[in-house]
């Protein structure tokens, strides 16, 4: 049996609060008062004795040559214990999680401005930052590919071996040739996003003094990490152990690798511990970012407003390096016409290699994208029509029986237009007079810009959806253990998996869904760590479903077990036993009576069970892009309404409101919550988060500058959350994180449209985009 | 320092306050999420005053009485706003709720029953990615009617 494996910190220790309830309630999570006390170890708040601080290197240049690099100055700087280059590296010098072609350490090129170059480790971190800046690195600069068409064109220079398409996918859905009476077209610019978790990338690398190493880390992922470091440090996976630390949220930004590998590299060369804690600005550049893309749209209708056909060419730039650009790419172009039934479709996409910063996964993971665009088309169409555009995406919305242009049939409840019915109905804020609003309320809000002069209101409306799980045969299982026994007295029942807490309430899903099928009222989850097998990625939308059906497995072993005992203890009475259950502790038999208790039951006795779940399976995409390569769908609509100051192109958003559709509400707080946070993100994305990128350099790798909404920029939510169950998903549960960040922005766009009457193309909107500038 | 004395000696001048509590006090609470006075997830009572720990300097805090969120409650005791925090669903990643834990601490000793307006200016220089504050905005109006209640 395991223990729960403590993390090196020096903070008061608290226990976690029990699982007090089970699926369908609104557990409070256990890890809850550590978080609001400060004791909760996040993995930038480890600590060990004797620990050394590491630095990292960077490049200045998005692109150059690196001809030569003298560390011995740096070498020689007060408190140094290490510098490293990949000269230095044991093992494989490139990792990635599709395709390994980023370095642990760049050799010969940098390919991105920010890429690692050398590591200190030193006893205090200016110490490790004056000597990181002592290394010289001969560079000689080359131009950069900064614009992603030219690297579809194949000019300019070749970033990798087999050139820079990344990956380009063609989807062909019923005819390639259809006409349409109406026809609309666009093109749509959508910049790059940054995940921005509050927690910067961060941990503490333990060496065991045998040549292995603890990884004390905050990931998404522990499995993948393991098997990346395992491959860099040249060691087998087993000596590489890792332990999640608290995650100050992820969002996609913590699937690569940022600081593990370095972390370990130090640590196993002097023998000390070592922490690496990166700076919000380094983090800006640290980790991948949300792709940004260039999407040309059209569509064709018949004059009543029935889609014909959509054409869309999707052009995401992918940056440096590979991440999980070629399955982003894949949603973008498998969700591209949105959730509506379309007969005809070709869509082409295509994801490059740059000189700008890598592009990755972030929450929605190509369906963000897309989303602006599809949306803004249908609100086009609707106005060649002469349609209300909510009336426009009824007559087309998705039903079950339709097809994605992947030629997968819809199965199980497709609510599209139930969702935005439901939105539609929902009551609007009141319109007061904007001359008597409360200057917080209005665009500009306390710069006191407007009293109200000049403010326009404007109402929107989108729906979206993506996947859950992961897509084009890409193998999805996660691990669960579980054991029961009985602790000090009472029957206590333990989850341990390796799945990732990211904020999203994973822990408390775990517990609750052991509370339930075991029904044990004390239930403890162990910390995440590398001692049980994969849960896979807190990414996708998936773990509630993944490493929930894990654990749902896992405990219906248990309790098979712990039935089995009870029918050889007591003796079947006449075969009841086949219907015997637990709950409050106790077994139950059918008639509600207590049979025995677990205490009794267990005495001495562990009953201890580890399953993996593994949801059916996906398949590829083939060459026409068609292929049963997503698990499961998740739907989403919104609403918003918004004020602009048309002077001065300024604006505010007055409320959100949502319908999802989220099969079963394992948490209903914590469904909420996802609504919010999501809707927020989206919020941001439509109207001012850009990161700036200006000739493969960020501009603004700061929050000064890069702004992520405030309390004062988002709006109430109004939200109806539909239980429509999905028949072939634990509980009938559908994944719920990532719907909200789709629609949510798209739904901004065009209530800004609806103000303003312009056509706002570009995403985030700025001001200069609404005004004649 | 939370009623006792601290002391830490070869502090580096260049040391910003956060650094010195996170780290060579092993105060971890005050969080270090951006280190350039953006975020609010630092923030700390410093002689009474709500500041950002990341902005001042170790050595500017010499012989200074310092509140952090773990000197907020009784050891084992969770403060109301603490408390309201965790009931209403505010606390997600959790890496935000220390810094606005003593924000709002902040707020409700001027103001015990603020409007939801004055809650948002309050809080504006704290950062959250995680929840989307409606929950942040319940947790203040709970903790505020508890504390009115038995202050
Ligand atoms: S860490 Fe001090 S304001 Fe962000
Ligand atoms: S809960 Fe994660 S940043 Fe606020």
């Amino acid at each position: 049996m395991i223990e729960a494996r403590p993390l090196p910190t020096r903070q008061r220790p608290v226990a976690q609060s029990a699982i007090t309830g089970g699926i369908g309630e609104s557990v409070k999570r256990p890890e809850g008062v550590l978080k609001v006390s400060g004791d909760f170890p996040y993995s930038s708040d480890l600590w060990a004795e004797g620990m050394l601080w590491g630095s990292t290197l960077r490049s200045p240049h998005p692109y150059a040559r690196i001809r030569a690099i003298d560390t011995t100055q740096a070498a020689a700087m007060p408190g140094v214990h290490s510098v490293l280059t990949h000269a230095d590296l044991p093992g494989r010098k490139v990792y990635g999680l599709e395709i390994a072609d980023q370095p642990v350490l760049a050799f010969d090129c940098v390919r991105y401005q920010g890429e690692a170059v050398a590591l200190v480790a030193a006893e205090h971190p200016e110490q490790a930052r004056r000597a990181a800046a002592k290394v010289r690195v001969d560079y000689e600069v080359l131009e950069p590919l900064s614009d992603p068409e030219l690297a579809i064109s194949g000019e300019g220079p070749s970033l990798h071996e087999g050139g820079n398409i990344l990956r380009r996918l063609r989807i062909e859905h019923g005819d390639q040739n259809a006409r349409a009476e109406v026809v609309v077209s666009g093109e749509y610019v959508i910049g790059m996003q940054d995940q921005a978790p509050l927690g910067p990338e961060s941990g503490l690398a333990v060496p065991d003094g045998e040549g292995g190493v603890d990884l004390y880390i905050a990931t998404q992922w522990l499995h993948v990490d393991r098997d990346q470091l395992a491959a860099v440090l040249a060691l087998p996976p087993e000596r590489v152990r890792l332990t999640l630390a608290g995650v100050g949220g992820a969002f996609g930004g913590r699937e690569d690798l940022s600081m593990q590998a370095h972390a370990c590299l130090l640590a196993l060369r002097t023998g000390r511990p070592v922490k690496i804690v990166y700076g919000r600005q380094e983090s800006f550049v640290g980790h991948v970012h949300r792709h940004p893309g260039r999407l040309r749209y059209e569509h064709g209708a018949d004059r009543n407003g029935r889609l014909v056909y959509v054409k869309a060419s999707i052009v995401l730039d992918g940056g440096a390096y590979a991440s999980s650009s070629t399955a982003v790419i894949s949603n973008a172009c498998s969700f591209a016409s949105g959730p509506y039934a379309v007969p005809n479709a070709t869509i082409e996409g295509w994801v490059v290699y740059t000189n700008n910063p890598p592009c990755g996964a972030m929450r929605g993971f190509g369906s963000v994208q897309n989303c602006f665009a599809h949306e803004a088309q249908m609100d086009k169409l609707a106005q060649a029509l002469g349609l209300d555009p909510v009336e426009l995406r009824l007559r087309n919305a998705f039903q079950t029986g339709d097809t994605l242009v992947t030629g997968q049939p819809l199965e199980g409840p497709i609510p599209v237009a139930e969702l935005l019915q439901r939105v539609l109905s929902m009551p609007l804020p009141e319109t007061a007079d904007a001359s008597r609003r409360d200057l917080r309320e209005l665009p500009g809000g306390v710069s006191n810009t407007t009293h109200g002069e000049g403010v326009r209101r404007g109402v929107g409306y989108a729906a979206g959806f993506k996947n859950v799980g992961y897509s084009e045969g890409f193998p999805d299982y996660s691990t669960a253990r579980v054991t029961l026994r009985v602790v000090e007295g009472r029957a206590q029942a333990e989850v341990h998996t390796a799945s990732a807490e990211v904020g999203q309430g994973l822990v408390t899903i775990q517990g609750q869904i052991a509370h339930t099928e075991l029904g044990v009222s004390q239930v403890v989850v162990l910390n995440a760590d590398t001692r049980v097998g994969s849960g896979g990625s807190s990414s996708a939308s998936r773990q509630t479903y993944i490493t929930g059906g894990a654990v749902k497995t896992a405990c219906e072993a248990v309790r098979q077990r712990v039935l089995e005992m009870a029918r050889s203890e007591l003796g079947d009475q006449a075969g009841s036993g086949e219907n015997w259950r637990l709950a409050d502790d106790s077994l139950i038999d059918t008639s509600g009576r207590t049979v025995i208790d677990l205490v009794t039951l267990l005495g001495d006795e562990v009953v201890s069970e580890e399953r993996e779940y593994r949801p059916r399976p996906t398949e590829p995409l083939d060459e026409r892009g068609q292929g049963k390569a997503h698990l499961q769908l998740a739907f989403a609509a919104h609403r918003a309404v918004v004020d602009v100051d048309v002077e001065l192109g300024l604006v505010h958003v007055v409320e959100l409101a949502t319908a999802q559709d989220v099969g079963k509400a394992i948490n209903p707080l914590a469904v909420e919550g996802q609504l919010e946070g999501g809707a927020a993100q989206g919020l941001g994305l439509a109207i001012m988060e850009q990161v700036l990128v200006k000739d493969g350099k960020i501009m603004n790798p700061s929050f000064t500058d890069y702004l992520i909404p405030t309390i004062l920029d988002m709006p109430p939510v109004r939200m109806e959350v539909l239980e429509l169950g999905d028949p072939r998903s634990p509980y009938g549960l559908k994944g719920v994180g990532e719907p909200p960040a789709i629609s949510s922005g798209p739904a901004v766009l065009a209530a800004i449209r609806a103000a303003t009457g312009r056509e706002v193309s570009h995403v985030p909107v700025r001001p200069d985009d609404l005004l004649d500038l | 320092m939370n009623g006792e004395v601290r002391e830490a000696d070869q502090v580096w001048p260049g040391e910003s306050l956060l650094w010195f509590l996170r780290e060579r006090l092993g105060l971890p609470g005050a969080k270090n999420a951006c280190e350039q006075g953006e975020c609010g997830s630092c923030s700390i009572y410093l002689e009474g005053n709500l500041v950002c720990a990341c902005l001042v300097l170790a050595g500017q805090a010499q012989d200074s009485d310092i509140i952090t969120v773990e000197g907020l409650a009784e050891p084992g005791a969770l403060h109301p706003i603490q408390a309201a925090f965790l009931e209403t669903g505010a606390v997600q990643c959790g890496f935000c709720t220390p810094g606005l834990i003593v924000a709002t601490h902040d707020l409700l000793r001027r103001n015990s029953e603020p409007s939801d307006a004055q809650i948002k200016e309050a809080l504006a220089g704290n950062l959250c990615r995680c929840t989307g504050y409606a929950k942040i905005i319940a947790a203040v109006h709970l903790a505020a009617g508890r504390l009115v209640l038995a202050p």
